[in-house]
């Protein structure tokens, strides 16, 4: 049967009989790069739609219905508009800055697919700090959306950039926490490591409640840290006119919004990774026939589909909740989300020290 | 006493907890009930069927002044439609027919109307003593030229019903 894998090695094979060891890195970098690059074009176009179609039908409306069979092909019709639009820089901006921050939004969403486990043995770069790497260069995202404010020489962008920083900075902490439950659990920061860890059940089964608890403090802490409603301080598009990119126009605004969405993708397909067992099958303790029928299932199709679900959690949240206030988001994070993963870590530890888990 | 306290505290704000997740699950079953519910949407689509379209009987679309087959209407130019328009959209012209008994009689030269001001209130409409105008259930009005939007309601030629005062 075909998989991600086989068609990986048969490549690899085919280009080092034909080229040299070196060639073969290079052309296999350039085969990685163009595929993660349509990996976010495709994202962009299906994310945008299935937000807008989710949106429409929690909110009792029918969302967008007359580009191709049932609307489905309006974001390639709003790709091409934004495509053709001209991208403005105002005369007040820091012209470098100004157009620096959308591309280092996009670098950082690029960087973090590096390590995430699409498939089985199907991964750009399995570095043995995976996790590390993830929550250390998903940080540097504050950095383009403060780039972004700060440049476009307008209160209401600054205003936004500044609170997306305080936001990002502050939720940080619970998620890093809530992702070391896990770490804790597995006793790995690798990434393919945690997944084999959970070949005999993912860890919100069998971590009890505390993997439960690390899971919702990982889901709200990524939903702040993404931008996303109902922590969309930055953006507030009632209060402050879109925030931090109301100055952008054209692609490269289209650039912001293509990075929120890959963001939301890849927050997804992490904790889809520690939580859900990542390309890992559900299999059901000693019940053979189920666990078979449930491996002939193929591994991207498990990855992604618990990546999709994580996302439709993440739009539930947003057309269901309201805007918090700044320091109502504070207060959640620094009184409740804060201490409690503090103790849950505390729990978790007990419990992998006890083997208490499965 | 202090341990007491201490006690409360971790209740309430356990409290507080399980009362927002409960909170926030309440907004998420509505949600979630409406996503899987299609038949709740209210959105009315663009009227694409012309054919079958019905509209409801008390649509307002535009302000039309009816004739009947002789080209006659029933305004007897009273301009209680002008002074009840909110915006200034109805101004009524008015002229003197002599009547063939040798009288004059107050008359509508033109009834003008501009769409582009109507906020399609209907207050002329039950302003009219005479049930000259109504609305009628036309709906795309968009143009290329604003003054195609200012109209004359009477048809050229046309003239007041016999009867009505």
């Amino acid at each position: 049967m075909w998989s991600f894998s086989k068609i990986a090695n048969i490549i690899h094979e085919w280009l080092s009989q034909t080229f040299n060891v070196t060639w073969t890195t290079i052309i296999e970098m350039v085969i990685a790069g163009v595929a993660v690059i349509s990996l976010f074009a495709v994202l962009g176009l299906v994310l945008v739609i299935m937000e807008r179609k989710v949106s429409a039908w929690m909110q009792i409306r029918l969302g967008p219905n007359r580009v191709g069979p049932k609307g489905l092909l309006q974001s390639l019709a709003d790709t091409l508009k934004l495509l053709v639009k001209e991208g403005m820089t105002p005369n007040g901006a820091d012209k470098f800055l100004f157009n620096l921050a959308p591309f280092i939004a996009m670098m950082v969403a690029m960087l973090l697919l590096a390590p995430i486990a699409f498939a089985k043995d199907f991964q750009l770069w399995d570095l043995n700090i995976g996790v590390l790497y993830v929550s250390a260069i998903s940080s540097i995202s504050v950095i383009s959306i403060l780039m972004a404010g700060w440049a476009s020489n307008n209160k209401y962008s600054l205003l936004g950039a500044m609170r997306s920083g305080a936001q990002i900075v502050s939720y940080e902490l619970s998620a890093g926490l809530s992702v070391l439950a896990i770490v804790v659990l597995t006793g790995s920061l690798q990434l393919s490591e945690i997944v084999n860890s959970q070949a005999n059940g993912w860890w919100i089964f069998k971590g009890h409640i505390p993997a439960i608890i690390a899971f919702i403090t990982f889901i709200i802490a990524v939903t702040a840290e993404t931008n996303r409603a109902p922590f969309d301080l930055a953006e507030a598009e009632s209060e402050l006119t879109a925030g931090f990119h109301t100055e952008y126009s054209g692609m490269k605004f289209a650039l912001f919004f293509l990075a929120e969405y890959a963001n939301v993708f890849i927050v997804c397909a992490i904790g889809a990774t520690l939580f859900l067992g990542g390309w890992m099958p559900f299999h059901i303790g000693n019940w053979n026939g189920f666990n078979n029928i449930m491996d002939w299932i193929p591994s991207s199709v498990w990855f992604f589909g618990k990546t999709f679900f994580l996302i439709f959690l993440i739009m539930w949240f947003r057309w269901t909740f309201p805007r918090l206030r700044i320091d109502q988001l504070l207060n959640l994070e620094w009184k409740y989300l804060l201490p409690i993963s503090m103790v849950n870590i505390l729990l978790v530890t007990a419990m992998a020290i006890l083997k208490w888990h499965f | 006493m202090a341990f007491l306290k201490l006690i409360m505290f971790l209740k309430d704000y356990i409290k507080d907890v399980f009362g927002a997740i409960k909170s926030l699950a309440t907004g998420m079953k509505r949600t979630g009930y409406y996503f899987t519910h299609h038949k709740e949407i209210i959105t009315q689509q663009y009227p694409d069927n012309r054919e079958t379209l019905h509209l409801p009987e008390r649509f307002k679309g535009e302000v039309v002044m009816p004739h009947d087959e002789n080209n006659e209407h029933r305004c007897t130019g009273c301009t209680a439609c002008e002074l009840a328009c909110p915006n200034g959209t109805i101004k009524v012209v008015t002229k003197f027919d002599i009547t063939p008994d040798g009288k004059k009689k107050k008359a509508i030269d033109k009834l003008v109307y501009h769409l582009e001001l109507c906020t399609m209130c209907n207050l002329c409409i039950e302003a009219c003593p005479s049930d000259a105008i109504k609305m009628a259930q036309t709906f795309e009005h968009s143009v290329f030229d604003r003054a195609q939007l200012t109209k004359v309601l009477n048809k050229p030629g046309s003239k007041i019903m016999d009867g009505v005062e």
